[in-house]
C-alpha cells in the first residue's frame, strides 16, 4: 500500500502533569474520509492541534506528503497542504463573509481580483453564495460552520482536517452539508475529521480511528468500531458492554 | 466615487486652500494639523489595520524629528537628505521594536505597554545624552532657502506636508487594497484563524510595524523642519503617541481616510474651545476627551463610520450600507 498522506507516529503531549495525547499513532490515506472519535476530553483537538502545528509534541512525529512536518508553525503546513477548522468556529467577525474567504484565497493567489474570484468560487461550493456581502458576524450557527469550511478550503488543501463541523447542527442542517464533505472527498480532497455525530461519521468515513484518554483504543470500519466492547465501554463506562449484551441475549 | 479618484479630490480640494486663505493663523493651524494627521496614518496602518494598540509611537516621531536635526546641526547633512535618513531611521526603529515585541508573542495591553516603554526609555535617553543636545535640545539654523528645506511662505510648507499626507493616503490605499493588507486584517480580527489560514502573523504585524514607523517618522522629520527645534519632551513625549492614536481612532481606525478627518476635527474643536474660553489651559484636552468618548459610545468605527451610517439612511433599500474603511471593493 503507498505511503498515507498523514502519518501520526506515536505523539505525545504533555500539559503539566496531564498527559493528553499518549503516544498515538494514526493514518489518512490520500483521497479517503477518516474520522478521529472519542469521548469528551480524549485529546483529538489537541492531537489536532499537534498536527496543524499550533501545539508541538512533546515526544513523536507527523509526518505529512512523505516529509517530516513535526513542529512547523501553521502558517507553513498550511502551505504545504494542510488546512484545519476549528471546533469553535473563528470567523474574522467584522468582515464579511466574502473578505473572510479572501483571506484563505489569497496564500496561493496574491492578486486580488484573483483572490475574489477563487472565494466566490469556494462560496458556491459550500452553499455560501447568497451571502457573500453579510458580516460574518451575522451568520447562523450552520452558516458559521460553512464559513469555517470555506475559510479552509479557499487555501486550497491536500488535507483538511475538520474539527467537529457538524456539531450544533439540527439533523436537516447535517443532511445538507453531508453531500457537501462528500464532494469534496470525491474531487482529491483527502479528510481527517473529528466528529460526535455518529450517523455522519457511519455514512462518511471509510476508516474510523477511536481515541480515549489519550490512546487508541480501537480502529477499523465504523461498523467494526461501533461494535467494539472496548469503544463501548469508552463511551457508556465500565462494564456497559457486557450489560449490553446481556440485554441482547434475554 | 472609490480609491484614487477620491483620494485625489481630497487632496486637490486641501491643496487649493491656501490660493483663498493667506492668514497664517489658519495656515498654521492646517500644517500643525496635517502633521498630527500624518502621524496618525501611520498609527492606523498598525493600530487600524493590524489591530496592534502602539501607546509609544512618539518611538518615531521622536526619531524623525531628532535625526533630521542633528544631521544638520552635528555633521552638516543638506536637509533633505537628513529628511530621508529621519524617514528611513523610523523604519529601523519599527523594525527593532516589532522583531523584539512580536517575536515574544506580546499582545493586546502588554503590547501597548511596551511600546510605551520604549518610547519612554527613548525619551530619557535623549533627555541627556550630549548628541541630542540633552536638556537644551536640538535648534536648527534659520536658514531660509528651498535647499535647506525652509521657507518663507507657510503655504509651500503646508504643500510640503500635504504631499506627505497624500502619499500616506495612497500607501494606505494599496495596503487596503493588497494581500499584505488582507492578512493584516485578518490578524487584527483572529490571530489563530489567520495562521490556520497560511499567515506568517509575525512577518505581516513586522511589516506592518515598519511601514507604520515610516510613516510616524516623516511627521517627526516634518516638524523638525517646520519649528527648527527638538528636545526630549516634544520628540519623544506622550503627547504625540496620544494624538497619534487618537485621530485614526475618532476619525475612523481601519479606513483610508480616518486619521485625516480625525486630525481636522479634533484639531478645530480644540483650537475652538481655546479660542471661545480664552486660552484656558488643557482645555483642548477636555475637548478631545469628550470627542473620545462620544465617538466610542456611539460610532466605534469612528467619523468615518457616521458618515457611512448617514450615506446608508439616505440611500435606503438600494445597496446595504457596505461597511466603513471598505473603499473601493467589487
Amino acid at each position: 500500500m503507498a505511503e498515507p498522506l498523514l502519518a501520526v507516529q506515536n505523539v505525545s503531549r504533555r500539559f503539566g502533569g496531564l498527559l493528553a495525547v499518549d503516544a498515538v499513532s494514526l493514518a489518512a490515506n490520500e483521497g479517503r474520509i477518516t474520522a478521529l472519535i472519542g469521548p469528551n476530553g480524549a485529546g483529538k483537538t489537541t492531537l489536532f492541534s499537534v498536527i496543524s502545528g499550533f501545539l508541538k509534541p512533546t515526544g513523536g512525529a507527523v509526518r505529512y506528503d512523505g516529509a517530516d512536518v513535526t513542529g512547523e508553525p501553521p502558517h507553513r503546513l498550511a502551505r504545504r497542504g494542510i488546512a484545519r477548522t476549528f471546533q469553535i468556529v473563528q470567523p474574522f467577525a467584522g468582515l464579511t463573509v466574502r473578505d473572510n474567504i479572501k483571506v484563505g484565497a489569497h496564500m496561493r493567489h496574491p492578486a486580488r481580483d484573483d483572490a475574489l474570484a477563487a472565494a466566490e468560487a469556494v462560496a458556491r461550493e459550500v452553499g455560501l453564495a447568497d451571502v457573500l456581502d453579510r458580516p460574518a458576524d451575522t451568520l447562523t450557527v450552520a452558516g458559521r460552520k460553512r464559513l469555517e469550511l470555506a475559510k479552509a478550503l479557499a487555501t486550497e488543501p491536500k488535507l483538511l482536517l475538520l474539527d467537529e463541523v457538524l456539531a450544533g447542527l439540527n439533523p436537516s442542517e447535517i443532511r445538507d452539508i453531508v453531500p457537501v464533505i462528500r464532494a469534496l472527498r470525491d474531487r482529491g480532497i483527502t479528510i481527517l475529521m473529528i466528529e460526535h455525530v455518529m450517523q455522519a461519521v457511519m455514512s462518511l468515513a471509510e476508516h474510523v480511528f477511536v481515541l480515549a484518554e489519550g490512546r487508541i483504543i480501537a480502529e477499523g470500519t465504523p461498523a467494526e468500531v461501533a461494535a467494539d466492547p472496548a469503544v463501548i465501554e469508552a463511551y457508556l463506562g465500565h462494564g456497559a458492554a457486557a450489560r449490553l449484551e446481556a440485554r441482547h441475549d434475554h | 466615487m472609490k480609491g484614487f479618484p477620491s483620494i485625489a479630490l481630497v487632496v486637490a480640494v486641501l491643496a487649493a486652500v491656501p490660493l483663498f486663505v493667506h492668514s497664517n493663523v489658519v495656515l498654521n493651524f492646517l500644517v500643525v494639523a496635517l502633521m498630527i494627521a500624518l502621524a496618525g496614518q501611520g498609527w492606523n496602518i498598525l493600530g487600524g489595520y493590524g489591530g496592534q494598540y502602539s501607546f509609544g509611537h512618539a518611538a518615531f516621531f521622536g526619531t524623525g524629528a531628532y535625526v533630521t536635526g542633528i544631521l544638520q546641526v552635528r555633521y552638516g547633512v543638506n536637509a533633505w537628505f537628513a529628511f530621508g535618513c529621519g524617514i528611513a531611521a523610523g523604519a529601523v526603529v519599527g523594525a527593532v521594536i516589532g522583531w523584539l515585541a512580536f517575536r515574544a508573542g506580546l499582545r493586546g495591553s502588554y503590547f501597548a505597554l511596551v511600546t510605551l516603554a520604549f518610547a519612554e526609555v527613548l525619551r530619557i535617553l535623549a533627555s541627556v545624552a550630549p548628541i541630542t543636545g540633552a536638556g537644551v535640545g536640538t535648534l536648527i539654523k534659520l536658514n531660509v532657502h528651498a535647499s535647506a528645506m525652509q521657507f518663507q511662505s507657510r503655504a509651500v510648507f503646508y504643500w510640503v506636508i500635504l504631499t506627505l499626507v497624500a502619499v500616506a493616503l495612497v500607501v494606505t490605499y494599496l495596503v487596503e487594497r493588497s494581500r499584505f493588507g488582507a492578512w493584516l486584517v485578518a490578524v487584527r480580527e483572529n490571530e489563530d484563524a489567520a495562521k490556520a489560514l497560511g499567515v506568517d502573523t509575525i512577518a505581516v504585524k513586522l511589516g506592518a510595524m515598519i511601514i507604520s514607523g515610516t510613516i510616524t517618522a516623516a511627521a517627526g522629520c516634518f516638524y523638525a523642519q517646520y519649528f527648527l527645534f527638538v528636545d526630549s519632551g516634544i520628540a519623544y513625549g506622550t503627547w504625540i503617541s496620544i494624538e497619534a492614536l487618537l485621530t485614526p481612532i475618532i476619525g475612523g481606525a481601519g479606513t483610508v481616510f480616518g486619521p485625516l478627518l480625525g486630525a481636522l476635527v479634533v484639531k478645530a474643536l480644540g483650537e475652538g474651545a481655546l479660542y471661545i474660553t480664552g486660552e484656558a489651559p488643557g482645555l483642548d484636552l477636555v475637548v478631545f476627551g469628550v470627542v473620545l468618548v462620544l465617538v466610542i459610545g456611539f460610532s466605534p468605527r469612528g467619523l468615518v463610520g457616521v458618515a457611512a451610517r448617514l450615506r446608508g439612511k439616505f440611500k435606503r433599500g438600494s445597496v446595504a450600507a457596505r461597511p466603513a474603511g471598505e473603499i473601493g471593493h467589487g
